[in-house]
């Protein structure tokens, strides 16, 4: 072992929670050390080729709002871009785009290279120690580093196990090295390490496809961009493609059940319910005729393309058998198999709100390894984490986001709070605040704590100015802009379905009704200024929705008030008379930051949360 | 940031002499003055703290329910650290849930159990010499916490209460899988399932908060009376209902002299029975006193059994009685139905829209009695195994849930998009989960995966 130097942040693992981590913490001023299994797997997509979707796609813009990456990285290799649930509501709107996935490594991958204070390295960490309030991350070629900050961003590496029918091996996903010294020293600091897993599908080779047969599926146009900070006008360069499997793939899998690691009970870890493989699928909705799935390209440079909803860990002959049952799919050549993948992670409810260790100062986690799933799900983590870890060593107070703030708050808050008990996805149900959290709002809501943070350049911070100046005033206008009623505007609301005016009528009152829009107005509303697009969006759905989202806001006051009161961590629950045992125990366990949180808690009740107070304020007396 | 006024009952939930319906948050003053007039004509709004006032409890309505005492400790002088305004009133659960039921109208809305505390403690109010009125506010409000939890998760109520929810979980699951499984052929959102689903959801909410007053006098029961001139059989109906010999039965007129208080079963109704005193003038001060006493409960009863003696014509005091009774529901009771009627039955008909001939002595004509008790009170289909709502809190639970129904239905009819009837949704099954003491959020997550195939 030698001594490699010391550093302020080491972050374990380039993955898309490792990347944010790694790149907030040295944008901050901190020295860091990203360390990787394998330099080719920085920022690896190994499983569907895209970034976005529904609640995801939330993430990534306020990922970018903050000052993150991966929104720009996304926009950099872009092969398709759809906004999902148009029609459905502004507060489900999602941005999912096909990407290039080598481009996105390769981007990010040299966005870490250039960065100041970063250093990227490749090495698998063995070992980690505590020495007082410094941390010792050792890696398997013997060097040793001190750091005051260690974040694990480990994701499917640490301990990773793949299975292909009877076939098991450990490994990490792709094909790499998993990580496999480091469990024993992370049970050795007394986390508790448990097991999940998930999976993927194959790859087949796009000239073995009958696309001839299958339903073409366009991005929309004009492309919106995830990030703030892409100006330049994107184009779709791709398309997808869907078929649907049958009968007889039905029966091919129903057959070979036995042959699955899942059903045989090789694998013990818990896979995502979201996310089933086909057999899943086909074994829980036994009457279902036949299930989508969409055929991607992984991209520009690649003949790989991906069956999305395929995921399978199937023995490999089997695979082929199903694969081949599906239109378009009879001759396909697969070039990578499914596979099912088994991890470590800990119990999110051992990690505070910054995603720091409550009982290990200094230590944080992020991804997978916090049982989450998802690209997005992860950089979001690794962000928060980055962004804390620096804070933290910088003496500065830790940046906690709320539910009420992001869907990256109510992923942390049902992270940490409500625990997990499959890898968990970013929903827009998770949300009970979804329509003020919308993703076309992202820069308002979070931009200013990004600036404020240090994240967000001085040209971003006044553009994002000039946005704000504008929306202002694109609100008073159409307060202030009467149009009598004439033939021209009646002609105009009658063609929409919405009653024509006989006196005077304000722009904000016709923009109000969901029959209209700023489209539709065009004609009349001659004064409209030239302003980006979304400021119009942003302001038409703030008039339509307005009393809905009023009550959302008054319910937000109501949670941040109790949210105010903190509890302090050392409270030893079991000793509070009046608290029923099951609310101490999972009180206990939890360690909520604050009351509002510990209201969130299945199994403590408001009674519960009285006896809470009262104890705290006497408490407050004798201290 | 101020939170909002909160209002609750903070004498025991008994009958008792005095009740105190308390207000706390910096609307105390207007939501007083909305429902106390008084005497004076000054306002709460301009009283100084510790300082009291005499007058009035109005309901909307204008009706007088009960002369009170407002208290006003102004803020931060207070036990919460907020506006603090007491009313008392007599005692007694119909009254003082009136009056709360009446501050909740003026916008006040019911405190959670040992919300008061809470307030008080996050304003910095509490300190160690308070230290022994909090135990007790924390003991009352683990009781009613408890007492509610017990209703609630035992009872019809939940039951009930989880078949609304269950059609809502449905909606909203669907909604929700819709939305954030947009590739995985999950059924379309149909408008007219959302209509129908937000109307029966709608409709039983409606009828389990109508069953709230009715509820109530199941739970509580009415205070009623048993009214009427000496020697007219009162007591033997009492004594009939009771089923022992309760009060006093004597040949002599004016043998019962204080009011006597039993709680009886009729037709599964309790009825808090008080046999006065007769109405009758008198000179004996012992008796006097009885009977002003007598005066006083029909006024405030919920119920008066008006008992005539059919054997004799009606006397003056039976007039009187009949004009006393003019604006309290009442049964006429003509008694003695086993001897020969001389009184002028076409004229009771006439003043008592129910109205009974009865035997107090054998019995006969009971049956009748608890017909015309149901007529009355509207109670024939009344089931309280369908379970009801108990309190003033699970009351505005329901009705949160049933305006933010009413604002999807809103929203839906608007023809906005189904976000915004989707957190109308989830607003409902909130405040019904606050009612039944569970966690919404995860709840439509776990359905979503169950009874949808999602995932890519």
């Amino acid at each position: 072992m030698y001594d490699a130097g010391k550093i302020d942040v080491a972050v374990i693992g380039a993955g898309h929670a490792g990347i944010e981590a790694g790149l907030a913490a040295a944008r901050l001023g901190c020295s860091v050390c990203v360390f990787t299994i394998n330099l080719d797997a920085v920022g690896n997509c190994p499983c569907n080729p895209s970034i976005g979707g529904t609640a995801k796609g939330h993430l990534v813009r306020e990922i970018d709002a903050l000052g993150g990456e991966m929104g720009k990285t996304a926009d950099a290799c872009m092969l398709q871009s759809r906004m999902l649930n148009l029609g459905k509501g502004p507060a489900v709107h999602s941005l999912r785009a096909q990407i290039d996935r080598n481009a996105y490594s390769r981007i990010m991958k040299h966005k870490l290279e250039q960065c100041e204070n970063l250093a990227l390295r490749q090495g698998e960490v063995v070992d980690l120690t505590r020495h007082g309030e410094k941390w010792h991350v050792i890696t398997r070629l013997g060097a040793e580093f001190e750091a005051g900050a260690v974040i694990l961003a480990t994701g499917t590496f640490l301990g990773g196990k793949v299975y292909v029918g009877e076939a098991s091996y450990e490994s990490g996903p792709d094909g790499m090295f998993p990580s496999a010294f480091l469990p024993q020293a992370l049970e050795c600091l007394g986390i508790s390490l448990r097991r999940f897993k998930t999976g993927t599908p194959a790859r087949v080779l796009r000239s073995s496809i009958d696309f001839s047969q299958l339903e073409e599926q366009k991005g929309d146009e004009p492309v919106v961009p995830f990030s703030y900070d892409t100006l330049t006008k994107l184009e779709n360069k791709a398309v997808c493609h869907v078929s649907w499997t049958n009968d007889r793939t039905k029966e091919v899998i129903l057959r070979n059940i036995h042959r699955s690691p899942l059903y045989s009970g090789m694998i013990e870890g818990i896979g995502p319910r979201y996310c089933p493989s086909i057999e899943d699928k086909i074994m829980r909705f036994p009457d279902k005729p036949r299930h989508q799935l969409f055929i991607e390209p992984c991209g520009a440079q690649t003949e790989e393309m991906y069956l999305q909803g395929m995921s399978s860990s199937l023995p490999e002959e089997v695979q082929i058998q199903f694969y081949h049952t599906i239109k378009g799919l009879e001759h396909a050549q697969i070039m990578r198999s499914a596979y099912a993948i088994e991890y470590d992670c800990c119990d999110p409810l051992e990690l505070t709100s910054t995603l720091e260790f409550r009982d290990l100062p200094g230590l944080y986690g992020a991804g997978q390894f916090n049982g989450s799933s998802g690209y997005e799900e992860a950089a979001a983590q690794g962000l928060v984490a980055g962004i804390n870890a620096a804070r933290k060593l910088q003496g500065k107070e830790p940046m906690v986001l709320d539910r009420a703030s992001s869907y990256i708050g109510t992923l942390i808050d049902d992270l940490v709070t409500k625990g997990v008990s499959d890898p968990y996805r970013m929903m827009t149900s998770r949300s009970e605040y979804r329509l003020v959290l919308r993703q076309d709002n992202a820069d308002e809501r979070l931009t200013p704590l990004g600036w404020e943070i240090g994240l967000i350049s001085q040209e971003r911070w006044e553009r994002f100015c000039e946005k704000q100046r504008q929306k202002e005033e694109e609100l008073k206008r159409v307060q202030n802009t009467v149009f009598p009623p004439s033939e021209k505007l009646n002609s105009i609301l009658v063609s929409h379905e919405t009653s024509p005016v006989s006196t005077g009528v304000r722009l904000s009152e016709l923009l109000k009704r969901p029959q209209l829009s700023y489209c539709a107005l065009q004609e009349v509303d001659t004064g409209r200024p030239n302003y980006p697009e979304a400021i119009f969006e942003n302001v038409e759905i703030e008039l339509k929705y307005e009393g809905y989202i009023a009550r959302q806001r008054a319910d937000i006051e109501e949670m941040r008030r109790v949210e105010r009161k903190s509890l302090p961590r050392e409270i030893d629950y079991s000793t509070i008379k009046g608290l029923r045992l099951e609310a101490a125990e999972k009180l206990q366990r939890v360690r909520p930051e604050n009351i509002g949180q510990a209201g969130r808690i299945s199994g403590v009740s408001p009674a519960d949360i009285s006896v809470l107070l009262i104890w705290l304020m006497g408490k407050g007396e004798t201290a | 940031m101020q939170e909002k006024t909160i209002a609750a009952i903070s004498t025991a939930q008994a009958p008792g002499g005095i009740g105190i319906v308390r207000l706390s948050g910096k609307d105390s003053r207007e939501i007083a003055d909305r429902i106390f007039h008084s005497k004076s004509g000054k306002r709460a709004a301009q009283m100084k703290g510790y300082t009291a006032s005499f007058g009035a409890v109005y309901s909307q309505d204008g009706e007088k329910l009960d002369d009170a005492v407002l208290l006003l400790f102004a803020a931060p002088k207070s036990y919460t650290g907020e506006d603090v305004v007491e009313i008392s009133c007599h005692g007694g659960l119909y009254i003082t849930q009136r009056v709360l039921r009446e501050a909740l109208l003026a916008g006040a809305k019911p405190a959670g159990p040992g919300e008061f505390t809470r307030r008080a403690f996050l304003n910095g109010k509490i300190d160690l010499t308070q230290a022994e009125a909090v135990m007790q506010i924390i003991s009352a409000g683990g009781e009613e916490a408890a007492r509610a939890a017990q209703a609630v998760g035992s009872g019809a109520l939940s039951k009930r209460i989880e078949k609304i929810k269950e059609g809502l979980f449905t909606l909203a699951s669907h909604l929700s899988a819709w939305a954030d499984f947009p590739e995985e052929e999950v059924p379309e959102v149909e408008e007219e399932e959302l209509r129908e689903g937000l109307h029966t959801a709608k409709t039983n909410l409606s009828k389990l908060l109508q069953s709230f007053d009715t509820g109530r006098i199941f739970r509580e029961g009415l205070v009623t009376v048993i009214a009427g001139k000496p020697n007219g059989g009162k007591s033997t109906l009492m004594n009939l209902l009771t089923g022992f010999e309760r009060s006093i039965v004597t040949e002599f007129a004016g043998t019962t002299r204080d009011v006597v208080e039993e709680t009886v079963l009729l037709g599964g109704i309790p009825l808090r029975l008080a046999d006065t005193a007769g109405i009758r003038k008198t000179e004996d001060p012992v008796e006097t006193i009885g009977v002003d006493s007598a005066k006083k409960r029909i006024e405030t009863a919920q119920l008066v059994l008006a008992v005539f003696d059919g054997s004799k014509a009606l006397s003056e005091e039976d007039l009187e009685l009949m004009e006393s009774l003019r604006r309290t529901p009442a049964i006429a009771v003509v008694n003695k139905a086993d001897l020969p009627l001389q009184a002028d039955l076409p004229l009771l008909k006439e003043k008592f829209p129910y109205l009974v001939s009865l035997s107090a002595l054998t019995g006969e004509g009971i049956e009748e009695l608890e017909k015309q008790l149901k007529h009355l009170l509207q109670t024939e289909n009344f089931q309280p195994s369908q379970g009801i709502l108990c309190t003033e809190r699970q009351r505005k639970d329901a009705q949160k849930a049933l305006e933010a129904l009413e604002e999807g239905e809103k929203a839906l009819s608007l023809g906005l998009t189904f976000d915004a009837v989707t957190v109308c949704v989830e607003d409902a099954l909130s405040a019904l989960s606050a009612l039944t003491g569970e966690h919404v959020s995860e709840e439509i997550v776990d359905r979503v995966f169950e009874e949808f195939c999602v995932g890519k």
